[in-house]
């Protein structure tokens, strides 16, 4: 880890999000185990792993979907577990979430889908409603009429953008995003970088993206950590293999980083030829 | 660092593998299961008075559960009239009675069979459907999407729909009952020939108000199970094609063994009280 990493990811800056030794684990499955992370304000940090190492659960800690196993999240210095169900409905209103397959509301056209926050929580009247669902649909780039379809209707592409535009519809202080181009052509990808960078930089949030997608991170990691999967590794080895600048991922010691980095695939190959003569 | 499969970690938690363990960790889980079901059950009784659902959430889903619901009652009914008629007449008119085809008829309509069989279809028709699309809702993380956003999905899901089948299928057993009815006394008068004036008079001097509240008092209970229990499977749908498709069909074999067994205890219940209350009638139950 460079200078640099080290010193966004230190404890001695007050984080925004702080998980403290979180462990997740679903019956008989661990998923995380003694993750130590701090997100602080304004950064943008990009989450990689291979599939099935807990990246989409991290998220959903850190919003409060999910309680840990063992472990303290917290936002602004408030342990998330320890909430009231009131209080858990106020901070996840500082956040904006865009899930992996956009989770638009299916009975809900495009409109009032961007729109469901605001009017559940009767943020202003509905002439102010139609101007920030306008804009922010503008923001995402899509274009005049959309808003009168359903979801099914749209492509991929369209899907995600209108998601971005729901989550950016609170104007919340954290964005988290989940697998944000996952399925999509490369100029779409592209598009959806673009998108999270410019929202990024123009409402000055905190970002964790959760992501394969290695241009993903190069456009818009500040930061870089890698999750290694629980069931790939020994006891008592550290889940997070890299926690450093998103340029520093080349220079990593760790082979385990190039390898998913380059998408090399020969030791797990090894692996899986050796898992098939134990078996025989 | 060498890569290998993880042991130790998951030590406390390995599968269970004797026959022992297994069944006891399926009667744990059943007995989580129901206490899950308890726990929503009251969530759901807790945001009915703790936030007023928007008319435009409820407008649609009483449309669905309601207006989308009569005809499937209505021939459910009728065809349950008409095929009582037809098997009771031939035993009836063996011992010459059959003037009283009627009764028998329109009595077991409104005690048991509509609010029965009423339930059944709506069960069948309206909670393996709230069950698919809520289980859809799930594995496309839409339930977690409306938490995400501030809004408790049981009060935004399950308390409109809750509503609806509370309020709504009573109203339908009443129609299937009236529907039974009318297709009874068509085929006993005028299919099986018996007399018209006999049919009706019985029918007014053995059913009584008492019988038809009996059996829309015991539709809200099934009305009420039917949408907490589909909805509980929908919450709970495990993820894929597959999973939703289970939570659909738990969500109708668990309401109709929750309604037969609602139908025998509330049936005790209510005869227990009307003894109680008209102790000279008891034996016409």
């Amino acid at each position: 880890m460079t200078q640099d990493a080290a010193d966004l990811s230190t404890d001695q800056v007050p984080g925004l999000i702080e998980l403290e030794n979180v462990s997740m684990r679903f019956r008989h499955q661990s998923v995380l185990r003694g993750i130590n992370l701090t997100f602080h304000r304004g950064e943008t940090v990009c989450i990689i792993g291979e599939s099935g190492c807990g990246k989409t659960v991290l998220l959903k800690l850190i919003i409060g979907l999910l309680r840990p196993t063992t472990g303290v999240v917290r936002f602004d210095g408030v342990d998330v577990a320890k909430m009231t169900s009131e209080e858990l409905v106020r901070l996840r209103l500082r956040f904006g979430f865009l899930f992996q397959g956009a989770a638009l509301f299916d009975s809900l056209n495009v409109y009032d889908n961007v729109a469901f926050g605001l009017r559940e929580h009767h943020v202003c009247d509905e002439p102010k409603i139609r101007e920030i669902v306008l804009a922010r649909l503008q923001e995402a780039g899509l274009p005049p009429g959309l808003e009168f379809k359903k979801p099914a209707e749209l492509s991929g592409g369209q899907k995600k953008r209108v998601g971005l535009a729901r989550a950016l519809a609170l104007d919340p202080e954290v964005m988290l995003y989940d697998e944000p181009t996952t399925g999509l052509d490369p100029i779409m990808t592209d598009v959806i970088n673009e998108l999270i960078l410019q929202t990024q930089k123009s409402h000055e949030k905190a970002g964790i993206v959760v992501t394969h997608e290695m241009k993903t991170v190069q456009k818009v990691a500040d930061r870089v950590v890698m999750l290694y999967p629980l069931s790939r590794i020994d006891r008592g080895d550290p889940q997070v293999i890299y926690n450093g600048l998103a340029d520093g991922l080349d220079r990593s010691p760790d082979r385990r980083v190039h390898q998913f980095v380059r998408g090399e695939a020969g030791e797990r190959l090894r692996e899986m030829a050796q898992n098939r003569d134990h078996d025989a | 660092m060498s890569v290998a499969t993880l042991k130790s970690d998951d030590e406390a938690v390995q599968k269970p593998t004797t026959p022992v363990h297994r069944l006891g960790e399926h009667v744990f889980d059943v007995v989580a299961e129901i206490g899950d079901f308890g726990f929503f059950s009251i969530q759901a009784m807790v945001w009915i008075v703790r936030k007023r659902v928007r008319w435009s959430v409820l407008v649609p889903i009483f449309y669905e559960i309601g207006v989308q619901s009569v005809a499937v009652v209505a021939i459910t009914g009728t065809f349950i009239g008409m095929v009582l008629a037809v098997q009771a007449h031939h035993q009836f008119a063996m011992m010459g009675l059959e003037t009283r085809l009627g009764s028998v008829i329109n009595i077991s309509l409104v005690r048991e069979l509509g609010p029965v069989l009423a339930a059944t279809m709506l069960a069948g028709r309206v909670g393996s459907s709230m069950a698919a699309e809520l289980g859809t809702m799930r594995v496309t993380e839409q339930i977690d999407a409306l938490t995400a956003l501030g809004t408790n999905p049981i009060q935004y899901l399950v308390v409109p729909r809750f509503l609806g089948c509370l309020l709504l299928i009573p109203l339908l057993t009443l129609m299937a009952d009236f529907m039974g009815v009318i297709g009874g006394a068509v085929i006993s008068t005028r299919v099986m020939g018996v007399d018209s004036f006999a049919y009706w008079k019985h029918s007014r001097d053995f059913v009584e108000w008492l019988d038809i509240m009996s059996g829309v008092f015991k539709s809200f209970f099934f009305g009420a199970v039917i949408a907490l229990i589909s909805c509980h499977r929908g919450f709970n749908s495990s993820a894929g094609a597959e999973g939703v498709g289970k939570a659909a069909t738990e969500a109708f074999v668990l309401s109709f063994i929750v309604i037969l067994f609602l139908d025998f205890v509330l049936g005790l219940g209510w005869n227990s009280v009307y003894r109680a209350v008209w102790p000279e009638n008891s034996g016409l139950l």
